[in-house]
């Protein structure tokens, strides 16, 4: 019997290994696999119990984590079919995308001076929100397909992670201008 | 019990034995005891009939303890010795103590370890030393009242709290010889009590805890028993001790007094300003008098409008982390199912009001907010305990301060985000940059800031025994590991060779376990207790554990999971342990739960996967497409 340890990440909540995800199944399950295994389930247990119940508790986390962000899935899925990818690794993205990064950037930086910065912000989050959207549905495409474009994944993975990024700072902003403003 | 699937209680010696078990709310002005009696979780009063200990201990010359209303009865004419609002001091360095504030009367000294200790006549007190004597009256007051021994106690911690607060609050509890099941984020504990107090309350919870001393703002989701933390913020010094402060300045400019006032004087001026503000709760207005340095009494008015101008800055002070709370939970304010109200401070009515506005509806009062968090952590208590065997609650608590290590330049680089669920465990690898390097350092920090001299320093770690290589050819794994109380541990090893490195902890400004060790002893030789008899009555807890817990599930599915061999090899084990159990050599005893504990280690393995397994039978196969 193999451990739940080793096992695949889909598999241990009994999910078809692919990107698009029933979310409420995903949650529903985390929820029973923590009640077998919490460690506070094991708080009479011997210090043994207690160990391994809170390595397994520690895994499912980890699991869900994983499956839960679209992006941390995506790769997660790239590496189980053998491509994982290296952030080293310098990304190859067409001139358009870097243009509109850069644009996006240069709107972020500016919204400080607007007459209503958090109105702004809100917009531009809602657009930079929007752009990502369209690039998770091709990625949801390019992985679950029968043809399974890896290559083409990679690239949306590289170019979604330039928009989390992006959304990061944008929430760094807001967190600062709200606690100036509010 | 909690252990695995049983049905069947196995043959423990006591299946059906109620285990005493009590939820400690360990608070910055008052704290609370309380237990799961005849299925009702209440708050234990003392003789008096007082449910509420004042967190005020105060120190004789001659060595004797005063603990609650009786010490803080002395603080007016003893200030030196009577030690108040000590939580505020947990897990702090010096520095940080002194910049909490200039009124402090106390006399802080370093500590050996960078705790702060203060100098009293019976002697230099730490925090974790002042908190056990309160953590001791409980106990004591818990045992009595409940008639028998404690087996183990839950305490509660403000969600903010880093990892050295926290592990100095463990300490505390172990000083005052309490089995700590579990710290308990304060706010969990509220939404346990009123969760399992409103049957149908699945949805998204939002705790707001303003305490004595501490802001601690809690977004959860709530599904079918099982609480799940999504964020949480805070401010660990924020709360209603620094609205009286305020209203003592008020009064201060009022009353025309210059300079600093005594000591003495500035006990009356925050007691008469908290006193005021408690008036204000049901009044519009309240008179005050004050007795001045010279004898003469000052009188004058408060009036609410005034007082909610007073602590307007406070009270938006807390709204900023509710905002990041939300944030961080990617919760809007119209998905809230209820607003719970935790903490003294929101007794104030301008707090409940600038709440109800933030969130756009009504907070839940019906729990004493004094009482709530002592309530919630005696549920939580009694499950741990073991005493509702089939009790479906599960709580899944989140880290709430970034975890990282300093880097080059004084950066910080985050390992584990805040709101992490935790446990958790995260890797790193770092490399050597010498040749034939054999050492290196590591600074834990915690906290949201880029630079390690913002955030909380947790520890000092010293990797050695590298084998000596290349530069950048070894591969050093660092692990963090957070457990499910938010408690921080990290190893480490060389990947290429295997070697595991060796670690020395450090920790910033807590106790190292020698230290923990050694107030152990003295406060042994203190109560002419003996080291020896601990050791041995903790060893003989621990084996009564393990047996009960193994004949249990041998009885459940040892047939099932082990072959004729692997049986006998650990019932031949488990004899030895029994034997062991009867004798009075501690070692022996914790030799013979060692060996048990490895001769099951395939069993304990193979019942947590089947385990797993039965939990997602009837998703499997044909979800699959």
């Amino acid at each position: 019997m193999s451990s739940v340890l080793t096992q695949n990440f889909f598999e241990l909540f009994s999910l078809p290994v692919r990107y698009a995800l029933d979310r409420a199944a995903l949650d529903s399950r985390y929820r029973e696999l923590q009640r077998s295994v919490h460690p506070d389930r094991f708080a009479r247990a011997g210090d043994q119990e207690r160990r391994v119940a809170m390595q397994h508790a520690t895994h499912i986390n980890e699991a869900y984590q994983t499956l839960k962000d679209p992006l941390k899935r995506a790769r997660y899925l790239l590496e189980l079919r053998g491509r994982a990818i290296d952030d080293q690794q310098t990304v190859q993205a067409d001139p358009g995308f870097l243009m509109q990064q850069m644009d996006l950037r240069e709107r972020l930086g500016e919204v400080r001076e607007q007459d209503d910065p958090l109105a702004a912000l809100d917009s531009l989050a809602r657009e930079i929100g929007s752009l990502y959207k369209a690039l998770e549905t091709e990625l949801a495409s390019a992985l679950d397909n029968e043809a399974q474009d890896t290559e083409q994944a990679v690239a949306l993975v590289q170019k979604m992670q330039f928009f989390t990024r992006l959304q990061q700072e944008a929430q760094e902003l807001e967190a600062d201008l709200e606690d100036e403003l509010l | 019990m909690a252990l695995l699937t049983i049905s069947e209680p196995g043959q423990s010696t006591a299946p059906h034995q109620h285990r005493l078990a009590a939820g400690i709310d360990l608070g910055t002005t008052n704290s609370l005891v309380a237990s799961v009696r005849n299925g009702v979780a209440e708050t234990l009063p003392d003789a008096d009939g007082r449910h509420r200990l004042p967190s005020v201990v105060h120190y004789r010359a001659d060595g004797s303890v005063d603990v609650g209303e009786a010490a803080r009865e002395q603080a007016a004419d003893d200030p030196l010795n009577t030690i108040v609002s000590v939580k505020r001091f947990m897990g702090r360095g010096v520095d940080d103590v002194k910049r909490l504030g200039t009124e402090l009367p106390y006399e802080f000294v370093g500590g050996e370890s960078g705790m702060p200790l203060i100098r009293t006549v019976a002697g230099d007190k730490s925090p974790v030393q002042v908190s056990a004597d309160i953590l001791a009256a409980l106990r004591q007051r818990a045992e009595q009242t409940l008639g028998g021994e404690l087996t183990g106690v839950v305490i509660t911690v403000p969600a903010y709290f880093d990892d050295a607060q926290r592990q100095a609050t463990k300490d505390a509890g172990k000083l005052a010889g309490l089995n700590v099941m579990r710290l308990l984020n304060e706010p969990t504990a509220a939404a346990v009590a009123y969760g399992l107090d409103q049957q149908d309350s699945d949805g998204v919870i939002v705790v707001y805890d303003l305490g004595g001393g501490t802001f601690d703002v809690s977004v959860l989701r709530l599904n079918q028993g099982v609480f799940e933390v999504l964020a949480t913020a805070g401010d660990t010094a924020l709360g209603g001790d620094d609205m009286d402060r305020l209203i003592a300045e008020w009064l201060m400019r009022e009353a025309g007094i210059q300079g600093s006032p005594d000591h003495g004087l500035q006990r009356r001026l925050l007691q008469t300003a908290c006193r005021a503000k408690e008036a204000l709760t049901e009044a519009e207005e309240t008179s005050i008098e004050l007795t001045l340095e010279d004898g003469r009494d000052w009188r004058g008015t408060l009036t609410r409008a005034r007082l909610d101008e007073i602590i307007e800055p406070l009270v938006k002070k807390t709204l900023a982390p509710c905002r990041r709370a939300l944030r961080d939970a990617g919760i809007d304010r119209g998905d809230i199912g209820e607003v719970v109200m935790v903490g003294g401070s929101t007794r104030v009515p301008r707090v409940r009001a600038a709440v109800g506005e933030f969130f756009g509806r009504e907070p839940l009062v019906d729990i004493d907010p004094d009482k709530v968090v002592a309530v919630g952590a005696a549920i939580q208590a009694d499950i741990l305990a073991g005493n509702k065997p089939d009790d479906e609650m599960l709580l899944l608590d989140v880290i709430p301060l970034s975890l990282g290590i300093e880097t080059m330049g004084g950066l910080t680089e985050k390992i584990i985000p805040r709101n992490t669920t935790i446990p958790v465990t995260r890797g790193q690898e770092f490399t050597t940059f010498k040749d034939g390097q054999t050492a290196m350092a590591l600074h834990v920090v915690q906290g949201e800031r880029e630079l390690v001299e913002d955030c909380r320093s947790l520890a000092r770690f010293e990797l050695r025994d590298i084998p000596p290589m290349a530069a950048g050819a070894a591969r050093i794994l660092v692990s963090f590991q957070v457990d499910a109380d938010g408690l921080v541990s990290v190893t480490a090893r060389e990947e290429t060779s295997g070697v595991q490195a060796h670690i020395e902890v450090k920790p910033s400004y807590g106790l190292t376990d020698q230290e923990v060790e050694n107030m152990l002893r003295d406060s042994m030789e203190h109560a002419k207790d003996d080291m020896e008899a601990r050791r041995l009555r903790e060893q003989q807890v621990e084996a009564d554990r393990v047996l009960e817990a193994i004949q249990a599930a041998l009885a459940a599915d040892g047939d099932e999971f082990l072959d004729a061999d692997e049986r006998a090899a650990i019932d031949a084990a488990v004899e030895a342990l029994r034997a062991a159990r009867g004798g009075t050599d501690h070692r022996a005893i914790k030799q013979a739960i060692e060996n048990l504990e490895s001769v099951a280690t395939a069993y304990v393995d193979r019942r947590m996967n089947a385990n797993i397994r039965k939990a997602m039978t009837g998703h499997a196969v044909d979800e699959f497409k």
